[in-house]
């Protein structure tokens, strides 16, 4: 039998071997392409959650140490000004100076290195809530420099660690055998401000400085972004006008968030003279970057309320603006604000335009208004991954952590809030 | 807080006038006479008359009140002063603010005037302030408590305004766009006068170095562009490169093959990767991915740079990933079934059918999603920031480090300098690049998309 003599179906056949296997390699790229994504969800979530777990947790000396009144020249009367100028840094280095009896002035200062700088203002803040502890020896669980919480938590006994010298590694062993180095719970983490030390920085005035950036953006963006949609939707004539606004906002929905961080300092700065680096001016510029995203979905959600709600209520008398208000708005209301909720997330990861309008600041205050000078936690977290030391990679994996936690926590709600308040129609 | 008591004020007055308004509409009404509208609209009406015009007023002055009171300054400093250059009066003024406040660190005895002045300046503002925003508050009131009238048609006015209201807010967004507009062209106008545009647009070389003299030679810096267009290309490249065939990939797959409960699961895992912060991509790319491509490479006895445009691309090419993965699922969900029924019917595979009748039906709409994917890669700002480097190398070697439009945008412009300086235009004059090309791309991606969704619909 030659091959021209083939019949269509044997030719078939005999294709369909090759056929099927293109089939399968397709259906392998189409398999592999979806892997490869989650795989690379996995391997970014596990890598920050390896980095930054250590975060939670802060290495402390446990000591006991003798508040003596004379050294420090502080007596039960002591005023609060009178405290904050006393000695503690001297009395902390006699402290370990008389455990330790290092030798010379050398290793008097690799040993005083191995204790916080905040050390001192640990037992400071001791004094100042309880005078009566003067005199007393205290248990007290100091701060260890950053240096040595990385050794501890991580390198201790099976890695190099570059900023230790021997002899400081052999005094941690000791403590480390007595157990008076230990590991807690990092509470300085969460109610610090930023600072240059790793030990002692912190991401409140981060979170607070989101808080309030993100609340100038809702009470901005939500009932501009609703009003717009329910306009576009309900009441624009559908002529040139409104085919440029809406043009406009798909527009704006998809230009780099760094163009509004230009806006922001050539017009809310340099021209409104609002003040720079504060929750107020960070708010007005997300305000404009979330409104199109609260406007696009408000829109859907209008558009989901079926026409038979608009019609009985205009048959029975209502003007459109009731109709909107009393029926339209509540029943979309859930989706506005799934919608909502979504571009307020999008907005607490932003850091590209706030970058421009100096939220970049170092802050080491927590800001209390919407006029203070604060950063934001994912512009603290661009500043910390700048930071040369280990403690603070170790950190900003941290924050982002809680910066991931916070983002799980919305999208959680607005997909619950879909799927309780969503109605079908 | 003058504002934020005189807020708090008009809306207490607002309160109340509605309060006033509706019952007044009560009144009339219990007088037998018939009302045009509710008594709530009544009220409502006298609430938004109230309310509306001090507030506006209060928008307004907050933004003239600086500009006047500096006028006003400019006028008491001291006659050595007045007579500088505009930097300095500008220096004095804010010292005089800062002196004002308190918090004025050097002693300046020629500017106590002025200080003086404008203590008392902001003394009498504020209180006119209060005056003026309290006396309109209140003849909104007197006017339309006069106006109330049984045949007044409250609700129509009320429906008018809160019309006018709702067609304001939808106006934000084109404000927007004139804004972003008008600053980036001022901005880069200014800059063009002391840079020409072609040398912008054409030069190869990049160093935006100032000089801390005036009078110092070479102080113009280099302010060529087309490194940064490169780097940006050669990145949003690198970035598409995994993007756009593993989006589209997954996209047929979990359309096309997948049973819905793999697609219910993995589609909205991957877009959990469109909703991570860029801010962490960026701290991956710089301390995770580019150390270990530093690292291969290096074991080939290849010399990789570490801030590498591989590594940025690579990291942004994952973020994409979702980006192109649900625009095109959109697009290939709305070839019409028939069409693959027809393939089928014909005898083709499965994979046939999407190579050669789904992809061809959807593939304006394909190339949209990946036109916006790509304008997403040009403007993206912090995984360029934080993964890939400063030096503008004109290269298109991927293991080298380039720099991008927006890394150059955010150096420029963080920290502070002056406002007028050639470094800092520089950075509005990449911003309108970026901003109409971004514009260009995203307005003509959203065209075929929409003409190719009327094909079907």
């Amino acid at each position: 039998m030659t091959k021209s003599s083939m019949t269509t179906r044997e030719k078939v056949e005999k294709s369909m071997k090759r056929r099927r296997a293109a089939e399968q390699r397709f259906r392998m790229y189409g398999v592999a392409s979806v892997l490869f994504g989650l795989l690379c969800l996995v391997v970014l979530f596990g890598d920050i959650l390896s980095k930054g777990t250590s975060a939670f947790s802060q290495t402390v000396i446990e000591t006991s140490i003798t508040l003596d009144a004379d050294y420090l020249g502080l007596d039960k009367n002591a005023d609060d000004q009178q405290v904050r100028l006393a000695n503690f840094e001297g009395l902390i280095k006699q402290h370990f100076k008389d455990m330790v009896q290092p030798d010379g002035r050398k290793e008097r200062r690799q040993l005083y290195s191995l204790v916080s700088a905040g050390a001192s203002w640990q037992l400071q803040n001791m004094v100042l809530n309880d005078r009566s502890l003067l005199g007393q020896t205290i248990e007290v669980a100091l701060i260890a420099d950053d240096d040595v919480d990385q050794w501890f938590k991580h390198d201790r006994g099976h890695a190099h660690n570059a900023m230790l010298n021997e002899t400081q590694i052999g005094w941690l062993e000791q403590w480390a055998e007595q157990g008076i180095l230990k590991t807690r719970f990092n509470t300085l983490f969460f109610v610090n401000g930023d600072s240059r030390e790793p030990e002692l920085a912190g991401i409140r005035g981060a979170i607070t400085g989101t808080f309030l950036t993100l609340l100038v953006t809702f009470l901005l963006s939500f009932p501009i972004g609703v009003a717009a949609a329910i306009y576009l939707e309900e009441f624009a004539p559908k002529n040139k006008i409104t085919e440029f606004v809406e043009i406009n906002i798909n527009n704006l929905a998809a230009v780099p968030s760094i163009t509004f961080g230009l806006l922001g300092l050539a017009i809310f700065i340099n021209i409104f003279g609002v003040a720079r680096s504060t929750p107020l001016v960070g708010g007005l510029v997300l305000t404009l970057m979330t409104l199109p995203t609260i406007i696009i979905s408000g829109r859907a959600a209008i558009k989901a309320v079926p026409p038979s709600i608009r019609e009985a209520a205009l048959g029975l008398g209502a003007s459109r603006v009731q109709v909107v208000f009393h029926h339209v708005l509540p029943l979309a209301l859930p989706g506005m604000l799934t919608g909502t909720i979504i571009g307020m997330a999008q907005a607490l990861g932003e850091t590209a335009p706030l970058l421009m309008i100096g939220m970049v600041a170092f802050v080491v205050d927590v800001p209390a208004f919407i006029s203070d000078p604060s950063t934001v936690l994912p512009v603290q977290i661009f500043l910390w991954s700048d930071s040369p030391e280990r403690a603070f990679t170790e950190r900003t994996s941290g924050a982002i952590i809680v910066l991931l936690g916070f983002l799980v926590i919305m999208n959680t709600a607005a997909v619950m809030l879909r799927r309780r308040l969503e109605r079908r129609w | 807080m003058n504002y934020s008591s005189l807020i708090i004020a008009v809306l207490i007055l607002l309160g109340g006038a509605y309060l006033l308004g509706r019952n007044r509409a009560r009144a009339i009404a219990n007088q037998g006479m018939k009302l045009h509208s509710l008594p709530t609209h009544y009220g409502a009406l006298m609430a938004l008359w109230t309310g509306l015009p001090p507030l506006l007023l209060l928008l307004l002055w907050g933004l003239m009140e600086p500009r006047i009171v500096d006028q006003l300054l400019v006028a008491q400093l001291p006659a050595h002063i007045q007579n500088g250059s505009g930097a300095e009066i500008q220096l004095a003024v804010s010292k005089v603010h800062n002196l004002a406040i308190g918090s004025g660190v050097s002693e300046a005895p020629e500017l106590q005037p002025a200080v003086k002045h404008l203590q008392a300046l902001q003394q009498r503002f504020d209180l006119l302030q209060a005056g003026v925003i309290l006396a309109l508050a209140l003849i909104g009131v007197a006017l339309t408590w006069r106006r109330i009238k049984a045949d007044m048609r409250a609700r129509s006015e009320v429906e008018r305004i809160v019309r006018y209201m709702l067609f304001a807010s939808s106006g934000i967004a084109v404000l927007t766009t004139l804004g972003i507009l008008a600053s980036v062209v001022y901005e880069a106008w200014l800059f063009f006068h002391k840079v020409s545009i072609f040398e912008f647009l054409f030069g190869t070389s990049w160093s935006p170095q100032i000089a801390l003299r005036a009078d110092q030679s070479g102080s113009s810096g280099d302010f060529g562009a087309v490194p940064l267009f490169a780097g940006t290309l050669l990145i949003s490249l690198i970035a598409m490169v995994i993007a756009v065939p593993v989006g589209l990939m997954a996209a047929i797959y979990l359309s096309e093959y997948a049973t819905s409960r793999v697609r219910s699961f993995a589609k909205p895992a991957l877009e959990i990767l469109a909703g991570i912060p860029t801010v962490v991509y960026g701290f991956f790319a710089a301390l995770t991915v580019a150390p270990i491509i530093r690292g291969l490479g290096e074991s080939m006895g290849l010399d990789v740079s570490s801030e590498s445009a591989l590594a940025a691309g690579l990291v942004m090419g994952i973020m994409i990933i979702p980006f192109v993965s649900s625009l095109s699922d959109d697009v290939i969900n709305a070839v019409p079934q028939s069409l693959r029924d027809g393939s089928y019917g014909l005898g083709a595979t499965r994979s046939e059918t999407v190579r050669q009748v789904v992809i061809p039906a959807a593939l304006p709409g394909i190339v949209g999603a990946v036109m916006l994917a790509v304008s997403r890669a040009i403007g993206e700002t912090m995984i360029v920031a934080m993964a890939a480097g400063l030096a503008a190398n004109l290269t298109f070697n991927p293991l080298d480090s380039v720099t991008t439009v927006t890394v150059q945008i955010v150096t420029l412009l963080v920290g502070d300098q002056e406002f007028d300086s050639p470094k800092t235009l520089a950075a509005f004059a990449l911003g309108l690049v970026l901003f109409l090309v971004t514009l260009v791309l995203n307005y003509v991606a959203l065209k075929i998309v929409q003409k190719y969704r009327e094909q079907y619909d």
